[in-house]
């Protein structure tokens, strides 16, 4: 059943890369969330990236049906789901096909010999079974009949019927490939537990068929050798695993605690953002108000309604939705109310590429509205600090009465990673502009002198009546004004106010090198990819490239040119056109800007970074 | 939930200091003045009222009112509304609307904020008319009209807005002429002790761009006998003699004369606008001759907020979690050392 053509591999590793892949239907992400999440507490860093097919069930068998789940697991930090494979498992001929070119020669696949049948290698396009026509030598094969293998398993349990059987065969490669890397069970027997509580007989079905993986890897002796990945040095403290979406709803639901407001969320389903709405849902025991309104419009507007009337207002979507939402973006930011909008940005433009990530939304959240209409623009960078960014552009939005525009993508947003939970108490205070009490000649459009930021009267309090709306508003009492002299002014104030976050935000720091002959720059969810390329080329011996990675876009922070004088090139690597690259330009005058793009949907491999910085440095 | 009122208002403690700049004539000037004067007798705060709009000619309405205001987006007034009363239920929250508004751009939003409930006022002024735009064509213009935008008539046929809002499971409407001040304010309290999102469409009229459409259901001479105005318990009689009304024949509405044939006021049908069933309602929106007006529908039901209210009180007390941090630290976590 083994094909051994090359020799083994060592026995401690100190980082590995795995992929499930299967059909839509085999419960791939299932898989690996299990697998990833039983590492993390194992104590190793993480890093996951599950890729899968915008239909829901797509035809069996059919290669762009094919889900998978990738997930980096390390002794040593691990900052992407990584490049190349060093373990497949692949539960039919379809996932292998797709996916077999992300494998490091002579490491090891694990397959589904029952599914390799003559109906789903032609589905898979396979002329000849790749699995006898020797196509696979340079890879340690290892073939199951993990179908077969299941329904044995599960001969004694009652109340299956075919199809559940079959469906638990995700489970048979996971035992396996637990035992392959030293990790325990119980974490997924947990899991089950509480999954199945009220049906027992599948508690008893997944735990079989888990143990039958595990001991018929371990018993059969087909499996060489089991690797040992040990602990990761990690800062002490209390983890979980988060995903990027489920990070973004905490901070927000933190920053409502901080700041002492009740958190609103309107917002319309859109992949991949739906999920920050299925979060918040879970939480009406804080007091969360999630309406889930008719369409993207209503999402925001909704927000808005609930921003005038004194509660920290959110709306979350997608490209499209953010389209969707501009003319009102405009009406937040003429009426100077606080609001955050997020963007889980996808592969654009219409709908696109609705399960894949990019970049490309960068210039919508700058300049997608009507007229002058600066806002604030800010974007995440890991699945973990989701949360922070969420903290922040609450508490942008509130300190400085703006809508805050956050950015994330798809990758960041279904990406999981290790968070070090931040207590309540480590964050840092939200201030608000509302005022409580009347007083003469009170105004709407009073400002705080240093942040310009207009005083909050809020509906109940007597004595603040007063109409706002998206006509140009007389600079102080907010009433129509449409005379030219103040629409300049008005015009000028509201870009001031914006550029002023500049003295409220961190300045940005470079990694690896202070300066030198190249610096790589990105934003946003691409942190991960570029931090590992610079780590790996500096460690190659690279020592003269820089890495500056941008969470505040919309204003920049203060230092940015200074930092840019310290570099002899500047590389913006970004996955779209050149967005980023082109407001560095308009910003920055005497600069080269170089730029390095990726528009497939994916994220930045290592290799073709580290290509691109090797031609740019000798 | 009603609250006290220390102050007794007068209609002029709810005139904003901003000039009011509809066209002489127009009706809107009769809703403001209707509204300023029942807001004294809805015994709210004035503080805790708030009238939102989009954009039209009826959308100048909050900047004429000295409460709260929000001058929006063109179709979005019912969203915004819906999100501050969500914030506050507390707050007596009044969408102002024109057909434009409410049923073209705005038309999403209209239907599904009468689906859910909320427990908000709309007040949809009806001049079947693209007034700010200078005259086209609106959803509620007839056929054959000649607008700017259909210079040789109209070829779109129109939504009622009671149909429609029915239709989309409106709990309360009233339709009412645009020249009848007092009866406004009667409905316009009327709506706002309704809990839950009531509709009231007014007859108004445009006199620039639309003068008299209203004239042969609305002037003086002829509004009892071309009028029904509904009224709750009370038998369906119209007429300047006070001699007509209206009986089911079969499947359909028929008018009948007292008097004649026979007939008897115990003949004829008696309004039950708190009837679940909107079937009676969708009739009488329905007719042509003659027009109903008065509160067509007043159905109680739980609104949007109780319902929300009841599950999160549920929720809370069933839950472990009152913090953040309990959140936070609860479930799969692991130490680092």
């Amino acid at each position: 059943m083994i094909t051994e053509k090359l020799k083994l591999q060592p026995e401690v590793l100190e980082a590995v890369v795995i992929r499930f892949v299967g059909d839509s239907g085999d419960g791939m992400q299932l898989t690996g969330t299990q697998f990833s999440d039983t590492s993390a507490m194992f104590g190793n860093d993480i890093a996951t990236f599950p890729n899968y097919p915008s239909e829901i069930r797509a035809p069996q068998g059919s290669l762009y049906g094919v889900s998978g789940f990738q997930v980096h697991i390390g002794s040593v930090e691990v900052s992407t789901p990584g490049d190349n494979l060093d373990l497949l498992v692949a539960m039919n001929p379809a996932g292998l096909k797709t996916n077999l070119y992300a494998l490091k020669p002579g490491h090891t696949i694990i397959v589904d010999t029952d599914a390799f049948n003559k109906k789903n290698l032609e589905k898979a396009q396979y002329e000849t079974n790749p699995l006898e026509d020797h196509s696979l030598d340079n890879y340690r094969v290892i073939q199951v009949d993990m179908t077969s293998l299941t329904k044995e398993a599960l001969k004694n349990v009652e109340g299956l019927d075919n199809k559940a059987i079959t469906r638990s065969k995700n489970m048979f490669a996971l035992g396996m490939v637990y035992w392959m890397y030293g990790r325990a069970k119980e974490h997924t027997i947990d899991f089950f537990n509480k999954k199945f509580k009220t049906k027992p007989h599948l508690i008893e079905a997944n735990t079989k068929v888990l143990n039958a993986g595990y001991y018929f890897a371990e018993t059969l002796e087909l499996i060489p050798n089991a690797y040992t990945i040990s602990p990761a040095k990690m800062p002490s403290g209390t983890y979980r695993v988060i995903m990027g979406n489920t990070a973004t709803a905490w901070g927000f639901l933190a920053a409502a605690e901080k700041s002492g407001l009740e958190l609103f969320l309107g917002s319309y389903p859109i992949t991949p953002a739906t999920d920050i709405l299925h979060e918040m849902v879970k939480h009406k025991h804080f007091g969360v108000k999630a309406f889930q309104a008719e369409d993207e419009i209503a999402g925001i507007a909704s927000a808005i309604g609930a921003a005038f009337a004194g509660d920290l207002a959110i709306t979350t979507t997608s490209g499209p939705g953010l389209a969707l939402k501009g003319e009102a973006l405009g009406l937040a930011m003429i009426m100077e109310l606080p609001l955050v909008v997020v963007n889980v940005q996808r592969g654009g433009p219409s709908t696109g590429l609705p399960t894949k990530t990019e970049q490309s939304d960068l210039m919508q959240a700058m300049y997608g509205r009507n007229g002058e209409s600066p806002v604030i623009v800010i974007a995440a960078s890991t699945p973990a600090n989701c949360f922070n960014f969420a903290f922040q552009a609450a508490k942008l939005a509130l300190e400085h009465m703006t809508p805050v525009i956050l950015l994330t993508d798809g990758y960041i947003a279904n990406g999981s990673a290790p968070w070090k939970i931040q207590s309540i108490d480590e964050l840092p205070e939200i201030k608000n502009n509302i005022t409580k009490t009347a007083y003469e000649n009170w105004q709407p459009y009073t400002r705080n002198q240093d942040t310009l930021a207009r005083n909050w009267g809020i509906p109940g309090t007597p004595g603040f009546e007063h109409r706002i709306g998206g006509l140009e508003k007389d600079s102080v009492t907010g009433n129509v004004n449409q005379a030219p002299e103040n629409h300049e002014k008005m015009t000028k104030i509201r870009a001031e106010k914006v550029k002023r976050v500049q003295n409220y935000i961190p300045e940005i720091k470079t990694e690896f090198a202070d300066s030198g002959d190249l610096l790589v720059v990105g934003w946003g969810g691409t942190y991960g990819s570029l931090h590992s390329a610079v780590k790996q080329i500096n460690l190659e011996g690279y020592k003269n490239i820089g890495f500056a990675h941008f969470n505040y876009i919309n204003p920049l922070p203060k230092n940015t040119e200074a930092l840019f004088k310290r570099f002899k090139k500047i590389l913006v690597c970004e996955l779209n056109n050149g967005q980023f690259v082109n407001i560095l330009r308009m910003n920055f005058n005497g600069f080269e800007f170089l730029q390095f793009n990726k528009i497939q949907g994916l994220p930045f491999g290592n290799n073709e970074l580290i290509d691109e910085f090797k031609k740019l440095v000798k | 939930m009603e609250a006290i009122v220390e102050k007794k208002y007068t209609y002029k403690d709810f005139e904003s200091d901003q000039e009011v700049r509809w066209c002489p004539g127009c009706d809107d000037y009769v809703i403001l003045r209707s509204m300023q004067k029942a807001l004294p007798e809805m015994g709210v705060k004035k503080e805790e009222v708030v009238f939102v709009s989009g954009i039209g000619c009826s959308s100048r309405f909050p900047y004429y009112m000295d409460t709260y205001g929000m001058h929006s987006i063109h179709g979005r007034a019912p969203a915004i509304a819906s999100g501050i009363k969500l914030a506050n239920p507390k707050l007596s929250v009044w969408v102002m609307t024109g057909d434009g508004d409410a049923m073209a751009i705005g038309g999403n939003h209209f239907i599904h904020v009468l689906r859910r409930n909320i427990d908000l006022n709309i007040v949809l002024f009806n001049n079947e008319i693209y007034g700010l735009t200078k005259g086209q064509f609106s959803p509620t213009s007839l056929v054959g009209q000649k607008t700017k935008s259909s210079p040789y008539g109209n070829t779109q046929p129109p939504f009622s807005p009671g149909e429609l809002a029915l239709g989309a499971n409106a709990r309360f409407f009233g339709r009412i002429g645009g020249n009848v001040p007092k009866d406004i304010s009667q409905m316009l309290i009327e709506a706002h002790k309704f809990k839950g999102t009531s509709l009231i469409e007014v007859l108004q009229n445009c006199v620039i761009f639309n003068d008299g459409c209203y004239n042969h259901i609305t002037n003086k001479d002829v509004k009892e006998d071309k009028q029904i105005y509904l009224e709750h318990g009370k038998p369906m009689i119209f007429g300047k003699n006070r001699d007509k009304g209206l009986r089911l024949n079969k499947l359909k509405l028929e008018v009948v004369t007292i008097g004649e044939n026979g007939i008897t006021e115990d003949d004829l049908l008696v309004h039950n606008a708190k009837e679940k069933d909107p079937t009676m309602h969708q009739m009488l929106v329905r007719l042509e001759y003659p027009v109903a007006t008065g509160i067509i529908r007043s159905f109680d039901d739980v609104t949007l907020e109780e319902r929300e209210d009841a599950l999160t009180k549920q929720v809370k007390a069933n839950s472990k979690f009152s913090k953040t941090n309990d959140l936070f630290f609860s479930g799969e976590i692991y130490m680092v050392k």
